[in-house]
């Protein structure tokens, strides 16, 4: 083409320069300005951990979009799942105002059972506490949990104040709070001990506690599988808790954990049965027996109310 | 909805004076409703009380009531380890309709129970306290206490419904200084502690009548449930007037000094019978006071309701919860509670009215307290309209002596035959001989009463007792007594006419009828209920 152009003599055609290069072509103010030698550049801006910025995701599209999501797909995934049986939500009936939700952790099926079972008025109006390195240790991974699940960072690896202060802040501003005070999931199907979060939120903020007990969801995602099998959860919501003026965070924290324990244990025997070990101070503790891991992993057998369990008849008949 | 102007200065109840402006009135009319203009100028229309404020903290209020109670000691220093507790509680026939969850029973029991288990208290036995009503199912229990309630207890044979005909489950506590045996639920009986949780729904409810009758058997129940007692009692939702009530007090003497230590818990609810919003919220309105937005919804609602077959209909209503509100908690002394639950209930229904009137009018609703996820039988309306309705007043009757009642219902020639065995027979059989409460109670209960095979329904199906249909039928006695005539509107020909009634296609028909036994140009009032509302006639 070129050949032609030169023998009927049209003039030369400039050369087109491809984005990559017009982009580099670009100059200041187009362009970053680059920094003077001898001159110490400014330290990098952190996006992620407990320094990404979350507010995007509690205006009103992302909201939306959370809101079409939980009640779309991941209710049915959680039903088809999980076939939650949900009960205590009348324990939360005439409270108003946001609430902290503290919950026993098993699984990443924790979250999306618990959102797809917090009644209306708090479901699409709750921020969940998330661990900054592991849901938020990319751009990526903390766009999605902060859209999908509304997840906050929180720092546990270290004492952060930044953390507890935001979540207060937006306790504040009306949001509920669902927290996992174990701080992770359970190692082994024995519950750990609870932090304080929870407590000092709450004793920070004079909003009440909603302890849950989730059982089940280990059997279907425990920590360090990745394909989930489906299994029957249950998801009991005990009474709101505030700390009286003798108590301070640790010893809320530490009521929030044996009520926990009551609601585990009225999920396996029967309510008035826990009812009267929790008054006596016998109910089960949440963090199993102090020995060693066979026998932690025997006893945790007699815990597994309703476990499904495939049968198969040998020889076939 | 907190906002809601009708929630914070709820009107009282009042007498309308009909005049040419009044626009129709709704006349409940079973399962469907009726529009009717009734004559100006001699007219007049009472109407309910708006519902009153809920207690803003139920569950604080119920906790108060059991730590700080009126004439006893607070409820947790009568637990004791190794007791034996005993938890009855109102059945099913409370409230109407069925309240929206969490019942205000399970609140209570929840908050007893919880104190019992920090008392360590193992022994513990709930029952519902039926007396002869049919048995709860196990779904209608779980409605009343949760399944909190329902699974800790009802798999250990610890929650159950009280059985009346149990040879070896009720015990004779002595009789009264007007010779009346007092029975009651052994179980009960035996107890060092039995807890009465109690729901007013109207003043005829609670004080000694919950454990002298809800608990007892046809031996105990019969002394009060009989026509003698039904006559004088005038009426029986004014305690201090009704000899229903001084012979179950006199059984209550008995059940002090050789019974149970009683702890009466007792409630009260508004009037939000239908609630603020939705469909039925037209329902608690006045009319002149429904909206572009009412009007439609009651159009819509009514054409629905023509179109449907009934037993659509049956299931609409009979699956409505009503959101009432808690208005009063006490507990201790049976007969301090009781008048203390007595000013809250008398607060909220009665309206006073001057002068008695030649022609009542008032339309039935689909449900009395012996229907509830049942068939409203012709019986039942009997007993509703001459029973319950005549009888909402205190002082005197609103209508004058011979004057004509005139009631609005369908009346269908339906029974459920589960739940109303014995009723079918007393309707069929006995009705065509005669409709005098003396003599079917002279020649008939007893057999009733005795009946093996209405004895074995009872026991173990869902049947209401053999002589229970007699004691409809004498629940309308003073009313029978009192009146000229009864008339329904718009009822089956039939089973009116079975009912020793006379039906009225129109309530212009019906007017004109009962001009025959009043006059020309009789005075009339109707009394616009539900929700309830009390006459205070003076």
């Amino acid at each position: 083409m070129s050949r032609l152009a030169k023998q009927i003599g049209l003039p030369r055609l400039p050369a087109v320069l491809s984005p990559v290069r017009r982009f580099r072509a670009l100059d200041f103010p187009l362009r970053a300005p680059s920094t003077p030698r001898g001159v110490a550049p400014l330290p990098a801006v952190r996006r992620t951990g407990v320094d990404y910025d979350t507010e995007w995701a509690r205006r009103k599209p992302a909201r939306m979009v959370r809101a079409a999501i939980i009640e779309g797909p991941m209710r049915f995934a959680v039903s088809g799942l999980a076939a939650p049986d949900r009960r205590g939500q009348d324990r939360l009936l005439g409270l108003e105002g946001p609430i902290i939700f503290a919950a026993n952790h098993h699984s990443h099926l924790d979250t999306p059972l618990l959102l797809t079972s917090i009644p209306a008025p708090w479901r699409h109006k709750v921020v969940v506490a998330a661990a900054s390195d592991y849901f938020f240790g990319t751009r990526v991974t903390g766009t999605l949990s902060s859209l999908v699940i509304g997840a906050i960072p929180i720092e546990r690896t270290k004492v952060e104040r930044r953390s507890a202060n935001t979540a207060a802040e937006l306790i504040d501003e009306g949001w509920s709070l669902l927290i996992f005070p174990e701080g992770g999931r359970s190692p082994d199907g024995w519950g750990q001990t609870f932090r304080g979060g929870a407590a000092y939120l709450a004793a920070k903020t004079g909003v009440p506690v909603v302890p849950i007990h989730l059982e089940g969801t280990g059997r279907i995602l425990r920590k360090g599988r990745s394909l989930p099998r489906p299994s029957t959860t249950s998801v009991t919501f005990g009474r709101p808790l505030k700390p009286t003026d003798d108590e301070n965070a640790v010893r809320f924290g530490a009521r929030i954990e044996r009520e926990v324990a009551a609601l585990a244990d009225e999920a396996s025997s029967d309510w008035y049965r826990a009812r009267l070990r929790a008054h006596a101070g016998t109910s089960p503790g949440l963090t199993g027996p102090e020995t060693g891991r066979w026998r932690r992993a025997w006893a945790l057998g007699d815990r597994a109310r309703g476990a499904k369990r495939r049968t198969r008849n040998w020889p076939d008949i | 909805m907190a906002s809601d102007p009708r929630r914070k200065a709820p009107r009282p109840g009042f007498v309308l004076d009909v005049d040419r402006s009044t626009p129709p009135i709704l006349f409940h009319h079973g399962d469907n409703f009726r529009l009717e203009k009734l004559p100006a100028d001699r007219s007049r229309v009472i109407y309910p009380a708006e519902p009153l404020p809920g207690l803003p903290d139920p569950e604080e209020s119920i906790y108060q009531a059991l730590i700080n109670p009126i004439d006893d000691d607070p409820l947790p220093s009568l637990m004791k380890p190794g007791m034996k507790l005993t938890i009855a509680f109102d059945d099913l026939s409370l409230p109407l309709p069925k309240m929206r969850k969490p019942d205000i029973r399970q609140r209570i029991i929840e908050q007893v129970l919880d104190i019992a288990a920090a008392a360590g208290v193992d022994d513990v036995h709930l029952i519902a306290a039926l007396a002869l009503h049919r048995r709860m199912t196990e779904a209608e229990l779980r409605h009343c206490l949760g399944d909190r309630i329902y699974d800790a207890f009802a798999p250990q044979d610890a929650l159950y419904n009280h059985d009346a005909e149990d040879p070896d489950g009720m015990v004779e506590l002595g009789t009264t200084r007007h010779d009346e045996l007092v029975t009651m639920n052994k179980r009960a009986a035996e107890s060092d502690l039995l807890v009465y949780v109690n729901l007013n729904i109207v003043s005829m409810d609670g004080g000694w009548k919950s454990t002298a009758t809800g608990l007892s058997g046809y031996s105990g129940i019969k002394h009060h449930h009989n026509v003698a007692t039904m006559r004088e009692s005038k009426s029986f939702m004014d305690r201090h007037s009704s000899e229903l009530h001084h012979s179950n007090w006199r059984q209550g003497e008995v059940i002090k000094n050789h019974g149970p230590r009683v702890f009466q818990i007792e409630t009260t609810i508004n009037n939000n019978t239908f609630g603020y919003d939705g469909p039925l919220s037209v329902l608690q309105k006045r009319e002149w006071e429904w909206t572009a937005r009412d009007r439609a919804t009651f159009m819509g609602m009514k054409k629905g309701l023509d179109l449907m077959p009934t037993s659509a209909r049956r299931k609409i209503f009979n699956g409505w919860e009503a959101p009432y509100e808690l208005t009063s908690v006490q507990a201790g002394n049976v007969d301090s509670v009781h008048e203390v639950t007595l000013e809250h209930c008398f607060k909220q229904h009665l309206v006073p009215v001057e002068g008695q009137t030649d022609v009542l009018t008032f339309g039935l609703p689909y449900i009395c307290p012996y229907n509830v996820n049942s068939v409203m039988n012709p019986l039942l309306v009997m007993c509703l309209g001459l029973g319950y309705f005549f009888n909402m007043y205190r002082g005197k009757p609103l209508v004058r002596e011979g004057g004509v009642l005139i009631m609005s219902h369908p009346t269908p020639w339906e029974f459920h035959p589960v739940h109303h065995p014995s009723y079918i027979d007393f309707f069929e059989q006995l009705l065509a001989e005669t409709t005098d409460p003396l003599e079917l109670e002279k020649k008939y209960e007893k057999q009733f009463a005795e009946d093996e095979w209405y004895i074995h329904l009872y026991r173990n199906s869902y049947a209401y007792h053999g002589v229970h249909p007699f004691y409809m039928w004498y629940w309308g006695a003073h009313a029978l007594q009192w009146l000229g005539r009864v008339i329904i509107v718009g009822g089956d020909q039939r089973a009116v006419r079975r009912l020793g009634f006379q039906p009225a296609s129109t309530m212009q028909d019906a007017l004109e009828m009962a001009s025959d036994v009043v006059g020309p140009r009789p005075s009339i009032t109707h009394l616009h209920n539900p929700p309830i509302l009390m006459a205070d006639v003076t």
